[in-house]
């Protein structure tokens, strides 16, 4: 069974510092894997532990230096890993995300079984990479997926977290499925894996390689594009203190509270 | 003449769910900054659902509603849906379609985007028709730190919506809405994905924080259950509902379930109290559309004084009490 799990290199929002300008700072900024994409691999591992021969193929779309991210991903127990990286990919929204990696899984990795994605990175927050991947590919997705129930080396059967509870649905493979944050803590590098981690060497493709057309990644091939960022700002008035508990309370009163 | 196309989504109590009417209303509001652009919604159900909610469609201003029913559509898929929603977009040819940022919505609408090789903005807070009359789609980013305002090149714009964030109309705006039934075609779907069964959650997402007039919110300054008692107390002396920061989720005092924020709810009360509460960003986008908000902490430079009414510098284990007695005197 192969299985490809796409992560993402992701600024640590814990992190962020601001510049004069009001425009994140992004040197400096510590980066780290995606914590929903710990999740992902977690979610291959656990597959990998139960069924035979299992080859877990991390997949990334970034700069250069995530290339060291992939090799720790090595070290938790995937097999190979894999770089998608040009200039010429900058500023790829979701849609043009999403048909990069299509393109360079249907390219460079061939068959394979399931792609598992982190539900939300935590930088951009829109959920949308995962779904637009499976789209592209042309294969069914599940999104919003607590735990697997069950997988064959045909099918999978999931549970998916929604606003009322909880679903179950089973999927055929190949298919593509977004898992959330577990409960549980993701496994720690071990010694034998960090042997084979510096010995495996990190794929790394660029546009020509996946045979990509320029005008299909990248701020070109994106049909949306953010023309404005900003600091949030509250456009409500100057907070009026109050200086006793009996004023405070008139507050309350004033605003509606107490009031059926 | 333009057209804004929403989705009317479904929930499993077979409910219309309620960001159809928030979404509603604001594209009425976008519709005049377009030239005679009509509202319209598409939906997807059960044989016989639709004809119960035509009185909420006509209440709610709609020029158009496309339905299509089938007896194989009533557990939500997404193929089913998406493929059904397709034939219906190509025949309405929208410009700008919203979508509530669900979980239905946000598995929906990227699969749908893909497929017609448009943009997409996920989870907005924010939504104009600039100056050259595109979606100006605003939404939070790096866990709201940062706003971004996204425009899209392509035909249909489209966006996801999150709830709670824009109001309903006030009171009911009467059209003489059309009804187009659609018949899908679904034999020609090839489902690859069987529903196997729904069990209602124990920690639903939904609970009384989503209607609730009054919200009390406690947070690290809470400091232990003792306190969180005061504040359960407390708002149930002024009528209100219990929230909770993250911080005080992660302390272990609340549920997640009423957690308020940017990774919790969003929440839209008449009155907002923040107790103990500092004002991370993250805490401020899931309050920050309350129509009051008052703040009690003992840190005057804590950062929730910069976004509320009215603000109480102070110990919340002193003032709290002395609330609780003032009210229950009343």
């Amino acid at each position: 069974m192969k299985i490809i799990v796409c992560i993402k290199q992701v600024p640590d929002t814990n992190d962020i510092k601001w510049t004069e300008n009001n425009t994140i700072q992004r040197e400096g900024v510590e980066s780290i894997i995606n914590p929903f994409d710990l999740y992902a691999i977690e979610t291959a591992l656990k597959i990998k532990n139960t069924l035979p021969d299992v080859e877990i193929t991390v997949v990334s779309m970034g700069p250069l230096q995530a290339e060291k991210m992939l090799r720790h991903t090595i070290a938790l127990g995937c097999d190979k890993g894999v770089l998608i990286s040009d200039k010429k990919f900058a500023g790829a929204d979701t849609y043009a995300t999403g048909k990069t990696l299509a393109t360079a899984i249907k390219s460079k990795l061939g068959d394979f079984d399931l792609i598992i994605c982190g539900q939300f990175a935590i930088d951009g927050d829109t959920a949308q990479t995962g779904p637009s991947i499976a789209s592209q590919l042309g294969i069914p997705q599940i999104t919003f997926v607590r735990e697997l129930k069950q997988c064959s080396q045909d099918s999978i059967c999931a549970v998916r977290e929604i606003e009322e509870g909880f679903e179950t649905v089973k999927a055929q493979l190949p298919a593509l499925i977004c898992v959330l944050k577990g409960l549980e803590d993701t496994s720690r590098a071990k010694i034998n894996g960090v042997i084979r981690a510096k010995n495996t060497v990190v794929d790394v493709y660029s546009m020509e390689d996946i045979e990509l057309n320029p005008e299909d990644t990248g701020i070109k091939g994106s049909p949306t594009y953010v023309s404005k960022a900003f600091r949030p700002v509250h456009n409500r008035g100057e907070c009026e203190f109050c200086k006793d508990s009996s004023s405070l309370a008139q507050k309350i009163v004033e605003y509606g509270g107490l009031h059926e | 003449m333009s057209n804004i196309l929403l989705y009317a989504e479904v929930t499993r109590e077979n409910f219309l769910h309620t960001v159809l009417f928030e979404l509603a209303y604001k594209a009425q509001e976008l519709a005049q900054k377009l030239d005679k652009a009509e509202v319209s919604a598409f939906l997807i159900c059960k044989t016989g659902l639709a004809a119960e909610y035509k009185e909420a469609f006509i209440n709610s201003a709609f020029d158009n509603v496309y339905i299509a029913e089938d007896d194989s559509l009533e557990n939500y898929s997404t193929e089913l849906y998406s493929k059904i929603a397709l034939d219906i977009i190509k025949e309405v040819k929208p410009d700008i379609i919203l979508v509530g940022a669900t979980t239905q919505g946000r598995d929906l609408a990227p699969r749908i985007s893909s497929s017609l090789h448009t943009g997409l903005t996920a989870d907005c807070t924010g939504l104009d028709i600039n100056e050259k009359g595109q979606l100006a789609a605003t939404r939070p980013t790096f866990g709201g730190k940062l706003m971004a305002t996204i425009l899209c090149k392509t035909l249909p714009q489209m966006a996801t919506v999150r709830p709670k964030v824009f109001k309903p109309a006030p009171e009911n705006i009467v059209k003489d809405t059309k009804f187009v039934y659609f018949k899908p075609d679904i034999e020609n779907i090839k489902t690859k994905v069987e529903f196997v069964e729904f069990v209602k959650g124990m920690n639903t997402c939904i609970n009384e924080l989503d209607s609730a007039q009054i919200i009390v919110a406690g947070g690290r300054g809470m400091k232990n259950e003792a306190g969180f008692e005061l504040l359960k107390n407390f708002a149930e002396s002024i009528g209100g509902c219990v929230g909770a920061s993250r911080g005080a989720v992660e302390m272990g005092l609340a549920p997640v379930d009423i957690q308020i924020g940017q990774t919790g709810k969003t929440v839209t009360p008449k009155l907002y109290i923040a107790c103990g509460i500092s004002g991370a960003i993250q805490h401020i986008v899931g309050m920050q559309e309350s129509d009051k908000i008052i703040a009690i902490n003992n840190d005057e430079k804590a950062p929730i004084f910069e976004v509320c009414d009215c603000g109480y510098v102070g110990d919340v284990f002193e003032v709290l009490p002395r609330l609780i007695n003032e009210f229950k005197a009343e």
